[in-house]
């Protein structure tokens, strides 16, 4: 399935900034922030479709997914 | 030094150095702003008249060495909202006024004649000397011209034209350690200090220092403290891609103002977002990091180069950013910088500005997106007082009532910042029961709806909001009475060491025995204080709710409104 993913701030160097990306079925968004080689312990906001998520939430078809790292501001 | 109150009457131009009555003695910063103004001027007075008071107090830590210690307090009644207000700002201020020994400084009253003056404060006093030369000129001119004028590098605290014109979104400017400017910047306590025909002041405090009661305590415990801010991962971005970081992360939410807060989303985001930033700042040999006051360990400052790589601003907030950004449809970040330069300049807040431009795009007197517009504006019209300056000027209420728009974005007729309350339903909990107006800062739970920091509550229901915003909103009010600068909170929220080592601080430094207890009844007070003055002024818990179209005009992406009751917003005040 197609998966659009968004990467911000320092987990764009040396990856990307977005990229429709295809994975199994079943997968889920920690699935993806591993293969990623982003540590878990970095991710700051998880979000599909503009709605915060999970490592655990399974993906679906077209899903937007967004992974920040642990950032502020204000 | 004993701290004292500092008091300088503009009627009679006399000064008077005091002592400091005991039911002030345990506070600072906003706590201690808001208990003057609250025992000294009368709510029902005019903003912009003799009886109203304009008073400076630094922070209880201010002028130590704690870590992020340096921020100003400045209160007064303000003209924008009619209520109470405390404006905080970084720079060198607050740290050599408290080693001054100023507790507060109040200026009350006012001159008789037209005539322009300028503060000098020093461990001795406060003399005062008319000023002539600096009057009509913009910040930076103030702050060059004094850079020579005046020896031993002092704080300087002034007023650009807007303050001088009296506008309503008029700020006041702090020059930081690089001879930029830090804004105490909403509800238009600029336009209190021209209404005392106060220009300018300086603060010299000499060899002067303060008095820590346990020293090694205090060292001790500021240890602990900046440990726990350096290691936090915020601190850490924040010094990375400043503030602005936030751009991406909120238009992802869906909450990010758009078009006059039309959309929750911007199609030019990436353009004026954090990432973009940092990058065009080290392409064009600007600073990633800066800091507002010495003492800063986060460092989410920076200085932004124009395109052949001189400075053309610093301290570029998200803030500012997001409001002639998203809000104004403006996607080049040169174009804002220019602007954010120029409202440095004329002393004007920038958020109030930037929102009163959206709003007047919407009347249609200017294009969405026409960042050049807005900097021909902001020189030929507010800088300079036409009419329609002035109809700016005075911020984003007076533009829709002068234009007849009816989607305005204000509470207690200030601008709503950065967060769609209708995406992210915290803040508007914090916007509508603030006791100041929208400002995002009161009590900021886009930590919790968005960032994760503090535990997590969902953006995009009603469950859990409004404790969130009132925990948030004492918290605040206490933090804001220490002079420490509000991101200390991200690490206080998550590290378990850093809050009991803020209160260590604060008992090393006057050889007290505050508790955690003691703290959030501190805030309790300021804020309980801060609405009796507002009620004495006349507002009801009727003020306390947005604009009827958040309650109506469903937001992209997430289709959603405003959906709390009034009931449901006043049980905000049951503590």
């Amino acid at each position: 399935m197609k998966i659009k993913v968004k990467l911000f701030a320092y987990f764009r160097d040396n990856r990307f900034m977005e990229e429709f990306r295809d994975y199994p079925k079943g997968t889920t968004v920690g699935n993806v922030v591993d293969g990623l080689d982003i540590d878990r312990e970095e991710v700051g906001v998880l979000m599909t479709n503009f709605r915060h998520t999970s490592f655990e939430a399974e993906l679906k078809e077209d899903d937007i997914l967004a992974i920040f790292p642990v950032v502020g501001g204000g | 030094m004993k701290d004292r109150i500092f008091r300088v009457n503009l009627t009679d131009m006399t000064t008077t150095v005091e002592d400091v009555p005991e039911s002030w003695a345990g506070h600072g910063g906003r706590g201690l702003t808001s208990t003057i103004v609250a025992a000294e001027v009368d709510p029902t007075c005019h903003p912009l008249g003799p009886k109203n008071k304009l008073v400076f107090a630094p922070g209880l830590l201010s002028g130590t060495v704690a870590a992020n210690s340096g921020r100003l307090s400045v209160g007064g009644k303000s003209p924008l909202t009619g209520t109470i207000k405390e404006a905080n700002g970084g720079g060198t201020a607050a740290q050599l006024m408290a080693r001054c020994g100023v507790k507060a400084l109040i200026l009350e009253g006012q001159p008789a004649d037209d005539k322009w003056f300028s503060l000098a404060v020093t461990p001795e006093g406060v003399t005062i000397e008319e000023e002539t030369e600096l009057v009509g000129k913009g910040n930076f001119a103030v702050l060059e011209t004094l850079s020579t004028r005046l020896e031993n590098n002092p704080a300087i605290i002034t007023i650009g034209p807007a303050g001088e014109m009296k506008m309503a979104a008029a700020n006041i400017s702090i020059k930081d350690p690089d001879g930029g400017i830090r804004s105490n910047g909403r509800g238009g306590l600029g336009a209190v200090m021209g209404s005392k025909r106060v220009k300018f002041i300086s603060v010299t405090p000499g060899d002067a220092k303060l008095e820590i009661a346990d020293p090694e305590a205090f060292k001790a415990a500021n240890r602990t403290f900046a440990k726990a801010l350096v290691d936090h991962p915020v601190s850490q971005a924040l010094g990375q891609y400043g503030t602005n970081v936030l751009v991406n992360i909120i238009n992802e939410s869906g909450g990010l103002p758009t078009k006059n807060f039309t959309q929750g989303q911007f199609e030019g985001h990436e353009k004026i977002s954090g990432e973009t930033m940092h990058d065009t700042i080290k392409e064009r040999g600007g600073r990633v990091k800066h800091n507002c006051h010495p003492g800063c360990v986060i460092q989410c400052s920076q200085v932004y180069h124009d395109a052949d790589g001189k400075k053309l601003t610093s301290g570029f907030e998200y803030e500012s950013i997001w409001a002639m950004g998203a809000d104004c449809c403006v996607d080049n970040l040169d174009h804002i910088a220019m602007a954010d330069k120029l409202m440095d300049d004329i002393g004007i807040d920038s958020i109030e500005t930037s929102v009163a431009f959206g709003v007047a795009m919407e009347a249609g007197i200017l294009e969405f997106g026409d960042g050049e517009g807005v900097c021909r504006m902001l020189k030929e019209d507010v800088a300079t007082g036409t009419g329609l300056g002035r109809v700016i000027g005075n911020g984003a209420g007076s533009v829709g009532r002068t234009y007849g728009v009816t989607r305005v974005p204000v509470v207690k007729n200030q601008a709503i910042p950065a967060y769609d309350p209708r995406a992210i339903k915290g803040i508007g909990i914090t916007y509508a029961t603030s006791t100041q107006g929208a400002d995002h800062t009161m009590g900021y739970t886009i930590a919790t709806n968005i960032l994760n920091v503090g535990g997590a509550v969902d953006p995009l229901t009603k469950e859990g909001q409004v404790e969130l915003s009132r925990n948030l909103q004492i918290a605040t009010a206490a933090i804001d009475s220490t002079g420490m600068c509000l991101f200390i909170a991200f690490a206080a929220l998550d590290n378990e060491e850093c809050l009991p080592a803020l209160i260590d601080l604060l008992n090393a430094r006057f050889g007290i025995s505050l508790t955690a207890d003691d703290v959030v009844n501190l805030g309790k007070y300021i804020l309980k204080t801060e609405r009796e003055f507002n009620e004495k002024a006349g507002f009801t818990n009727l003020d306390d709710r947005l604009p009827e179209f958040f309650y109506n005009e469903p937001l992209s992406p997430h289709n959603v409104v405003f959906d709390f009751s009034g009931e449901e917003i006043d049980t905000f005040w049951d503590f």
